[in-house]
């Protein structure tokens, strides 16, 4: 969808608004909107919410080998995307500028700023690295899309635990989740983008532009700094002029509020961790509250359960005995079997072929499944399921003609779900059999 | 194709029909169906003193039910598209059988005939304006359909501009077309929106909801600061009052009332009375 224009009256009112140093939602010229940031149950997975403006961030782990000319360093990879849900103009072929201005800005804040200690990720130096592999998702968009999505990049950084590896001269050992803790990523500090927009031709001045002020905004500074007040990125567009002191000026307010927000994340950091260490209940089902709006919550509703055990022996007093349950798959050679005896075949008389009956232990170890081939039940079979129709199934192992050296060669059908008797038994070995293809 | 709708109702409905007005005011599902008065009681299991044929007056008048947005006829039944409220309106003068609607909620407007909108002009070609309402396309609107408007008088429009109208085609299939007059020319309050002022968008549920006869919140805003106001039916609201910040103050007002109760508004509109 195209994005909806901006009226002139709209325009002129923002900026008259701004004139008189008033925003859109009541803040002041320098109050950022209220951040929100929850983790969910996996490590390294987290959304944080400025105001309305939501980034998923989830950050992921897999050894590699690493890049020639860097061969002990970890290699870190960033991708943010603007998901079609975000904003009725984000379509899958339109939104390339934005996005790309979007990922350098990231790339520059968390790659150049040197904060994750790639050296650390190394695990064989020449041969084995971590890939640490960062995903931001832009699950809203209400403005200042920068800011959030570098929150949430630092957040999900710092939540990650990756497997613990041990080196014992040449033998690594990769210890899974449940033999060895893991580990966190070792974070040197970190990085947080500020936007600054500008308005008529840099007289006004406002700190995280809501989506509105975006739209009518002259020019955006951003400056990633950390919380020691080192510059880590700084970024202008918009091709307005700046004074060095308006520069000077953003720079410190920059730093008052980057202190700010890394005290929220530490806190928040610090929550999920007690949260997690106590047992309680973490993810984000947890970290919405039930009296939202937008939490669906049913009340409970109250079940009388004085008479269960009657009814329950009512219920199984009058109920039939469930069908004998025959389950005796028949090899024919190694690599085909047959379940059941299939209904008769409609096609035309085929001859009567033989059965062989085998027990039913010697079949586990016999079946060797190779590709996909399943047996066609073709039976002149004497059960009464002569009336029974023939529906042709949906499955999707393919049927492939067996040719017995000693027999004539049956015809492929289709497999048919015979009547109802015959497929309660049919279901278990079936069921047994998909298992074992997965394991080949 | 009727017909196939039909097959279907009866195959599925059996049992699951419910009776129109057992479910006033209650969410009803998509896919639900309702007997109408008149139907069940020809349906119902035959209880006593009830005869299939009537000779009075009140069976007579239960005549067309209109069937509103949210519902279609399917065979002799309604059938739920959308899922909310059910609601019923009695007949005025008694004709008819009153009107069964499903109050839902969103915030994507359809272009609907009749509807008045708030539209901004995108582009001026020949003698057309393309104004977006919100749709999926944007509306056509020809200089001519203003109040006053000859080929040598034409009005005012910018490209930029709000624009207050009326649907007159407005179908699924082809781009909706508006006018700036009703059916006898006259501008009727519709037209080019003055310059200042502020618009935001808002949900379709809450327009309806301010715009219905009985409505206290505007009456209360109203009382606090001279205003004024323009409701567009596509989830636009054009605000003006004297200064900003009091124009501010109505948007945020405006925009926060969907969420709150009665109580909580009257809190809110007493404090701001005081300061």
């Amino acid at each position: 969808m195209k994005e909806t224009p901006l009226s002139n009256c709209e325009r002129r009112f923002l900026l008259r608004a701004i004139e008189e140093k008033k925003r859109l939602d009541g803040r002041q010229t320098y109050d950022y909107r209220n951040i929100k940031i929850s983790f969910g149950t996996d490590y390294g997975c987290c959304i944080v919410e400025l105001g309305k403006t939501r980034v998923l961030g989830q950050v992921s782990c897999e050894l590699v080998s690493p890049k020639l000319n860097r061969a002990t360093e970890g290699i870190l990879f960033f991708n943010l995307e603007l998901s079609q849900m975000a904003a009725p103009a984000f379509e899958p072929g339109r939104q390339s500028d934005l996005l790309v201005k979007l990922n350098r800005l990231l790339e520059r804040c968390l790659r150049n700023s040197k904060c994750i200690d790639t050296e650390s990720l190394c695990v064989v130096a020449g041969e084995k690295v971590w890939q640490i592999r960062v995903d931001l998702h832009l699950l809203n968009h209400d403005g200042n899309i920068i800011d959030a999505a570098s929150i949430a990049a630092i957040v999900a950084l710092c939540h990650f635990r990756r497997p613990d590896v041990s080196v014992q001269g040449d033998e690594v050992t990769l210890y899974t989740l449940e033999e060895r803790d893991p580990v966190p990523l070792s974070i040197h500090h970190m990085p947080i983008c500020v936007s600054f927009a500008f308005f008529q031709q840099g007289t006004y001045l406002l700190v995280d532009p809501s989506e509105r002020e975006e739209r009518v905004m002259d020019g955006l500074l951003v400056i990633a700094m950390n919380k020691h007040r080192e510059i880590c990125t700084i970024q202008s567009s918009g091709g307005i002029m700046l004074l060095k002191d308006q520069v000077l000026r953003c720079s410190k307010i920059a730093g008052v509020k980057v202190v700010e927000i890394t005290e929220l994340i530490q806190k928040a950091l610090e929550n999920d961790q007690k949260v997690r260490k106590e047992g309680g209940k973490f993810g984000f089902a947890e970290s919405m509250a039930n009296q939202r709006i937008t939490a669906f919550k049913m009340e409970k509703a109250p079940i009388d359960t004085s008479d269960v055990e009657e009814k329950a022996e009512e219920i199984i007093s009058e109920a039939e005995p469930p069908s004998e349950v025959v389950s005796k798959p028949v090899l024919w050679t190694p690599g085909t079997a047959q379940i059941g005896e299939g209904i008769e075949n409609s096609w035309g008389h085929l001859e009567d072929s033989e059965k062989e009956d085998e027990d039913e232990g010697g079949n586990d170890e016999a079946i060797i499944l190779d590709g996909m081939k399943m047996d066609t039940g073709v039976e002149v079979s004497h059960i009464g399921s002569q009336d029974a129709p023939i529906v042709l199934s949906d499955s999707e192992e393919e049927e492939m003609i067996i040719l017995e050296p000693d027999k004539n060669p049956k015809k492929i059908r289709t497999q048919t779900i015979s009547a109802t008797q015959v497929k309660a038994p049919s279901k278990k070995p079936v069921k047994k059999r998909k298992k074992k293809r997965a394991a080949n | 194709m009727a017909e196939a709708a039909g097959v279907a109702a009866e195959s599925l409905a059996g049992c699951r029909a419910r009776a129109a007005r057992t479910v006033l005011d209650q969410v009803v599902l998509p896919g639900e169906e309702l007997l109408l008065p008149d139907q069940e009681d020809g349906e119902g299991s035959g209880g006593a003193g009830e005869r299939p044929l009537r000779l009075n007056a009140a069976a007579r008048s239960r005549g067309r039910v209109v069937c509103g947005p949210g519902l279609r006829r399917c065979g002799d039944r309604l059938l739920v598209t959308k899922c909310g409220r059910l609601r019923h309106k009695e007949p005025g003068s008694g004709s008819g059988g009153g009107v069964y609607w499903v109050d839902s909620q969103q915030k994507r407007y359809v272009p609907v005939k009749g509807d008045h909108v708030i539209g901004i002009v995108t582009a001026k070609s020949g003698d057309i304006f393309k104004v977006d309402v919100g749709g999926s396309e944007p509306a056509s609107l020809s200089y001519l359909a203003f109040e006053g408007a000859t080929k040598r008088n034409r009005p005012n429009v910018q490209v930029g501009d709000l624009i207050y109208g009326q649907f007159v085609v407005a179908n699924k299939d082809m781009e909706p077309e508006m006018v700036c007059i009703d059916s006898c020319g006259r501008a009727n309050g519709m037209g080019v929106i003055g310059q200042d002022g502020l618009l935001f968008k808002v949900t379709l549920g809450l327009i309806r909801k301010l715009l219905a006869p009985d409505c206290e919140i505007l009456q209360e805003v109203g009382k606090l600061y001279p205003l004024e106001i323009v409701f567009g039916m596509n989830g636009r609201i054009w605000v003006k009052a004297k200064t900003i910040q009091q124009t501010l103050i109505l948007a945020n007002i405006l925009e926060a009332c969907e969420h709150m109760t009665a109580d909580q508004r009257k809190q809110i509109f007493s404090r701001l009375a005081e300061s």
